[in-house]
């Protein structure tokens, strides 16, 4: 019956497709024509993946249509290259002309392969050379989420807190700048955002009472032209006279401050360490902030502001335009640092500008992103914490029952702490109005402490043990319709999908998975096309780009990792389920089944 | 065997716990930096291997149910746990295992604690009293159960994330050591 409907409505939209993209009628009771990226923000398909996220919308979506469903079978590989680095690898390899960059977790080498030679060669290598030390406070493992392209450099971020911008051509240094301080705990994970002629960075480090920003430094010469922090005064928030949020409880006057005991936002955490959209008809930036600090509620009554929810702000002056709160008085490390995609939608009727973030928390929420206004939050993901979003308050309704306490240990609480999703990205296609969103099914158990405040040093109070969620299951892949807000299809893996995911004009979707399978689903039914097994497990981005042969190429790196992964790349003893802030004790047996890496595959039909 | 006999016998027991319990009132002064004279390394020119000269006072923290006691409470208080876990690890490497980067004898992780190591591990020196730096490193050496049992804190009352330090087998320092697989 349910592959019956789902046939049924691919055919629909395959039909839709052909007609007319965004006039095509939608499938059948669903609201309105096909969600579509606004073109300022996603320009047409040019064959490069010049950022992380394909594009300032953050679809990943490529317009590519060589491998299709039909022949995705044929795939084999074209090329392979060591990073040298056998840690978590979650970089988005980039294309940009006939160049491919590869970026390794710490020490943070950027390698430049040319495409245009057999075996696609190393062109350079830089190596920015960070503080070793850095490793020390980099919560969950030493990873990076990728480098990103404009105006002829390549702009990333190293985990000692630099940002660096390297000539594209030579890969020589252009300049580098300081803005993080390893000695307060923070590090830099996240991949840049460039817009106009800024870069956008923020800071990691929520686990160590960092205070959280967000930095726009000048493209060409490296200065820092504005600071947006999460918590503290107004006009360190960068909030003021254009800051018109759209819930009463996001009103009022110095908010990062009164919503915190005495002094505790310095120590808030609000770090900025996951993705930026940007949307240039309005020239605001949307991006989220992270868990407030410390993990132990209790150390911090009030709903913590402005951590936890997600910031519009004019990319000029940083000044904020709306801000909502995902998770107001975070009680699980719920980061809501997840990615945002840019959409124009038909709303009941009114065509409305939204965004679609798949939160932690376990919803996916579509948002106006010219007024902040909540339009939806449907669960996609086992929860037992919340019972809904209050969509006249914008408010989390949390269950009493599930509330961690000190010195009692409250169980089965879902999602966890890494989130019914964590910072891997998800994929929009126009073609079939679905996101394809990669994530985890897990529960835990936890027990607060009192956490201690030694800068430099974790900044938590929590034990916790990670359990497999419903079913047993602890990775999910699923098409998520957007429209009707509800899952279409859904694969379960056996480890938790850490993995991106991107989707082709050959409704193909690809990711990874924690054992090494690189997979490829059809985007319309979920059907297994293609695997091809690598040497580590996978936890990267997925991208696809027209080579200078004029054939689809698609890259991913393997190398497992992260804070999922951390039980083999950090070779934990699997004996204390606390250990990687309770990842471990769900994750016993990824060492059986994979090793440390670091290599870069792209494949290609034959 | 006679009631003298058994009474003499407890009284004997009691006195052997002692040693478990003895302790110094006077704590070295804080700012003291005790110098132990130890390698990190089985290999030194020559057939003698490295050349070593520790004082005993590793002995008597490791020995010693007071010192671990504290040790126990000061690795969560000084936010060890943060990093090293309940000792499986998770920034920092695990220390429940036999693998030692840095050495596995009290005086290496005296050292370490208080010089800090290359590759994560923060310089508590001058931040935490000498004596306590011991403390801790007893404890941790408590952890891959390389103390005597009969010194080693037992369980705590928090969420239980495997044995307690007295329970728990022994993996003695390996050169080259690794975590068990599973």
């Amino acid at each position: 019956m349910r592959s019956a409907k789902i046939a049924f409505a691919s055919l629909v939209a395959l039909f839709a497709s052909f007609a007319c993209l965004t006039l095509a009628p939608a499938q059948p009771g669903s609201p309105g024509p096909m969600p579509a990226p606004p073109a300022s923000a996603a320009p047409a398909e040019d064959g490069q993946w010049t950022m992380p996220a394909k594009n300032h919308a953050s679809t990943r979506y490529s317009g590519l249509a060589e491998i299709t469903t039909e022949n995705v079978k044929n795939l084999q590989v074209a090329f392979t290259f060591s990073t040298g680095v056998n840690r978590g690898q979650e970089a988005a390899p980039i294309v940009v002309g006939s160049t491919m960059y590869v970026l390794s977790p710490y020490p943070n080498i950027l390698y430049a392969l040319d495409l245009a030679k057999p075996g696609a060669p190393l062109k350079w290598q830089y190596n920015p050379k960070p503080e070793a030390a850095a490793q020390g406070v980099a919560c969950c493992d030493v990873v990076n989420r990728g480098p990103t392209f404009s105006g002829g450099k390549i702009f990333y971020n190293t985990l000692d807190g630099n940002v660096v911008a390297v000539d594209a051509e030579s890969g020589q240094e252009a300049w580098k700048t300081k803005v993080g301080n390893i000695n307060i705990g923070e590090t830099m994970t996240m991949a840049p955002l460039v817009a106009k002629d800024k870069v956008l960075v923020g800071n990691s480090g929520g686990e160590y009472g960092v205070r959280g920003w967000l930095k726009a430094l000048d493209a060409n010469s490296g200065k820092v032209v504005w600071t947006a922090y999460s918590t503290g005064p107004d006009k360190e928030v960068l909030i003021g006279a254009s800051y018109k949020p759209f819930y009463d409880s996001d009103k009022g006057q110095d908010l990062g401050v009164k919503t915190w005991p005495p002094d505790a936002w310095q120590q808030g955490g609000g770090t900025v360490w996951g993705w930026i959209s940007y949307d240039p008809d309005l020239n605001l930036v949307y991006y989220g902030t992270g868990n407030p600090g410390p993990w132990n509620s209790d150390q911090r009554p009030g709903d913590n502001k402005f951590t936890s929810g997600i910031f519009a702000r004019d990319l000029d002056t940083g000044e904020a335009r709306w801000f909502y709160q995902f998770s107001p008085h975070d009680l699980y490390d719920w980061d809501g640092v997840n990615e945002q995609i840019l959409l124009d939608m038909e709303w009941n009727g009114q065509p409305r500008k939204v965004l679609v973030r798949p939160e932690r928390n376990g919803y996916v929420y579509v948002i106006d992103r010219v007024t902040g206004e909540v339009l939806s939050a449907n669960v996609f993901g086992p929860v037992n914490t919340s019972t809904g979003v209050d969509l006249k308050t914008g408010r989390l309704q949390y269950v009493e029952a599930k509330k961690p306490q000190m010195g009692r240990v409250v169980r089965d609480i879902c999602p966890t702490a890494s989130g019914a999703k964590d910072w891997n990205p998800s994929a929009y296609s126009p073609r079939t109005g679905w996101l394809y969103l990669p994530h985890a099914n897990l529960c835990m158990d936890v027990e607060h402490s009192s956490a201690n405040y030694i800068a430099g040093t974790p900044y938590v109070g929590a034990e916790v043990r990670f359990k497999p969620g419903p079913g047993g299951h602890r990775g999910v892949f699923q098409a998520w319709d957007v429209r009707q807000g509800k899952t279409v299809w859904s694969s379960t893996e056996n480890f938790p999908v850490w993995s991106g995911t991107v989707v082709t004009a050959g409704d193909v979707v690809f990711y990874g998975t924690m054992e090494g399978w690189f997979k490829a689903l059809h985007a319309r039914t979920g059907e297994l096309l293609w695997q091809f097994k690598t040497s580590s497990g996978i936890i990267g981005q997925p991208t696809t780009y027209r080579g200078p042969d004029g054939r689809q190429y698609v890259a991913i790196l393997s190398g497992v990792g992260g804070w999922a992964g951390a039980v083999v790349a950090g070779d934990l003893d699997v004996r204390d389920g606390t250990a990687a802030l309770g990842f471990v004790n769900v994750m016993r047996d990824l060492k059986d089944v994979t090793t440390k890496g670091g290599t870069l595959y792209v494949f290609r039909l034959p | 065997m006679s009631a003298l006999a058994r009474l003499l016998l407890l009284v004997l027991l009691a006195f052997a716990g002692c040693q478990r319990e003895e302790r110094s009132f006077r704590a070295d002064p804080v700012a003291t930096e005790s110098i132990e004279k130890v390698a990190l390394v089985p290999l030194s020119p020559g057939p003698s291997g490295p050349v070593t000269d520790t004082s005993g006072k590793g002995k008597e923290y490791e020995n010693n149910a007071y010192h671990l006691a504290q040790g126990k409470t000061l690795y969560k208080w000084m936010n060890c746990n943060g990093c090293h876990a309940n000792g499986g690890g998770g920034s920092g490497p695990a220390l429940i295992d036999d693998l030692w980067i840095y050495g596995g004898s009290i005086e290496n992780i005296v050292q370490t604690i208080r010089e800090g190591r290359p590759n994560g591990m923060p310089s508590f020196r001058g931040k935490i009293p000498d004596d306590q730096i011991w403390q801790i490193a007893g404890f941790v050496r408590s952890m891959s159960g390389n103390v005597p049992k009969d010194a080693a804190p037992g369980r705590d009352d928090a969420l239980h994330p495997r044995p307690a330090e007295n329970r728990t087998p022994e993996f003695p320092p390996v050169s080259g050591g690794a975590p068990p697989p599973r």
